[in-house]
């Protein structure tokens, strides 16, 4: 038993290394733009450029846009395949493997050909990349959903909810959402950590995202590419647990429902 | 009339009949259990008087206003499922009272109907407690005690207490039948165990493969059993292989033994039958001139505490009965050839 756990210490130890070194190796890069001495100088200048800013504001939009669009597409979807049509789910878990399976490339010209002609001329909205970063999240959101929901006793909540008098909508807001509230939030994270560093689409149809700003900078600079990145891995964190401090403030109104306090 | 009333319910998935012409009527504070094994068609009708099923065919009213079309939210019938369902993000005062926030009361009215009905269920200092923080028994109060909160017209509860330890259940069933008199709330009770339905009902409906195979008061199911099937579905049962002399006079033989039915049998002369006794119904004393009598050799004893089960060999058929214990009364011994009695009315036959 000891000597198992020490096995256990010793690959969680190695696991971590995997991931911290690479870090540690950016972030003491990034210290030395300044010769012979560490300094925060390739920091300053990434702030001090405004693309910076506004590039990562964009993003931060979009996939604030693409998580509300997405779970609000996807979440009664996945509600009523576990309630009414169990049968369906093995088609939309292969549905669910498009994104993967073609390349975002593909599905870029794809959406580039059929939306840039009338009647469906939307090629310069906001709109299409925002439909485009759906797609690409649909197979975590779903996996997610679809999981959490696993996890309760669906069925019977709607039905207790349902023989108490609540209405559809009442029992999705108050008994089930509640409910899977940690999986609605890593399906939050995870859309959100792949928009903000998404390229092809951004590139493609022309955008100001984050993700075709830091491969620019990435390819005209030495020491800030670096600093962007520990920058912009502080800043997709913060945002995540932001998230999760506000959806925690969700959490205190839930309480309430019940009403009897 | 009733005051909710099935009229030839019928139930198809998939062009198969789950439940076939089910016809029942329940006056207003009555308790009814719908018993049978699983798969009989129970659950599914229990299910459409909650309306989370559409019946295929026939009818379902309530209070004199059918109810086929009206979605589940709005009939007014409170449900108490097997695993509680009891919503895990609430505490058990939230949980009892979500229907009465969702129906839009006041808060200090739900506040003063959830005490009120945490004190019934006697769980007055689990109202902060979460559902995983209480026990199955706990949690199902909860459960009855939410159902009960938005004063149903009709309670539906589906098997409650298979999930929970024998000891409980014999409790919480009692606490049930309590409260449902107190309140005289007509309740349906889905139950594949005869105890629950025989102790706990005014009304047992018996199913078997979708259909009703009786209904009636305990005592008549028991006594009064309208088939072979519900006789041995409910308490023990002895089977024998006998044959019709005189149907007109109801008697039969078995082996080389002459005993009489109760009532003329409705099959021809000569034609084998089985015959069914319920233990208790035979006797080791003769107590009436006009008991049947049979005689066999004692098998085997078998003392239960307050009952001793004697086992018999008459012709080629077993049979078993069971006599209270009494120390001063000696039993038969292992081989020992004995008279049994048993009275006319006890006899039911079967066709084979």
């Amino acid at each position: 038993m000891k000597r198992a756990s020490r096995w256990a210490w010793l690959w969680i130890a190695l696991g971590c290394l995997y991931f911290v070194l690479p870090l540690v190796a950016t972030f003491l890069f990034s210290l030395r733009a300044r010769k012979g001495a560490l300094s925060l100088l390739a920091y300053a200048h990434v702030v001090r450029d405004p693309q910076f800013l506004r590039t990562f504001a964009f993003s931060l939009e979009m996939a604030v846009l693409t998580i509300i669009v997405g779970l609000a597409l996807i979440v009664p979807t996945a509600i009523w395949v576990h309630l009414k049509l169990p049968r369906a789910r093995p088609f939309i878990e292969t549905f669910a493997l498009l994104p993967f399976v073609i390349p975002p490339i593909v599905l870029v010209f794809g959406l580039i050909r059929t939306y840039s002609k009338p009647p469906l001329a939307i090629v310069t909205s906001p709109v299409l990349l925002i439909a485009g970063y759906v797609v690409l999240s649909f197979p975590y959101i779903f996996r997610s959903v679809d999981s959490g929901l696993r996890a309760i006793n669906l069925r019977g909540l709607v039905e207790a909810a349902q023989s108490l008098g609540s209405r559809w909508w009442t029992t999705l807001g108050r008994v089930v959402i509640p409910n899977v509230r940690a999986a609605l939030l890593s399906a939050a994270f995870l859309t959100f950590s792949i928009v903000i560093g998404e390229l092809t689409l951004a590139v493609m149809l022309a955008w100001p995202a984050f993700g075709p700003y830091m491969a620019q900078v990435g390819r005209d600079f030495a020491y800030e590419p670096a600093a962007l990145s520990v920058v912009s891995f502080l800043l997709t964190w913060g945002m995540i647990a932001l998230m999760q401090a506000l959806s925690r403030g969700l959490g205190g109104t839930r309480s309430a429902v019940g009403g009897t306090h | 009339m009733a005051f909710l009333e099935l009229n030839r319910v019928t139930k198809k998935f998939d062009r198969a009949s789950v439940v076939s012409s089910f016809t029942l009527e329940a006056n207003e504070g009555e308790f009814v259990s719908f018993l049978g094994g699983s798969g009989c068609g129970k659950t599914t009708t229990l299910r459409m008087i909650a309306g989370f099923e559409t019946p295929t065919e026939g009818s379902i009213v309530i209070d004199g206003v059918n109810v086929v079309d009206v979605p589940p939210h709005r009939r007014g019938v409170g449900m108490v499922f097997q695993n509680y369902a009891l919503f895990p993000n609430m505490t058990a005062g939230q949980n009892i009272g979500f229907g009465l926030r969702v129906a839009g009361r006041k808060p200090a009215e739900i506040r003063h109907r959830v005490l009120q009905l945490l004190s019934l269920i006697h769980l007055e200092e689990l109202e902060n407690r979460y559902p995983h923080q209480m026990s199955g028994g706990q949690q199902q109060r909860v459960a009855l005690a939410r159902a009960l909160a938005i004063q149903p017209r009709v309670l539906l509860l589906d098997e409650p207490l298979s999930a929970l330890d024998a000891g409980i259940r014999v409790r919480l069933r009692e606490e049930i039948r309590a409260i449902q008199l107190q309140l005289g709330i007509t309740t349906i009770y889905v139950t594949h165990d005869q105890e629950e339905a025989l102790s706990l009902s005014d009304k047992v409906v018996v199913m078997r493969d979708g259909r009703i195979a009786q209904i009636g008061t305990p005592w008549e199911i028991y006594n009064r059993p309208a088939s072979q099937f519900v006789a041995s579905f409910i308490g023990s049962l002895n089977v024998l292989a006998a044959h019709v002399v005189d149907p007109a006079a109801g008697t039969l033989r078995i082996k080389d033994q002459q005993i009489a039915a109760a009532q003329p049998l409705e099959v021809s002369a000569g034609e084998s039958v089985r015959l069914s006794l319920r233990p208790e119904m035979i006797s080791l004393t003769n107590g009436h001139p006009n008991h049947n009598r049979l005689t066999g050799a004692v098998t085997n004893v078998v003392f239960l505490g307050s009952i001793v089960r004697v086992f018999l060999r008459i012709g080629e058929s077993d049979l078993f009965l069971d006599t209270f214990n009494n120390p001063h009364t000696a039993l038969p011994g292992k081989g020992d050839r004995i008279n049994v009695w048993f009275p006319r009315e006890a006899c039911l036959v079967d066709g084979e």
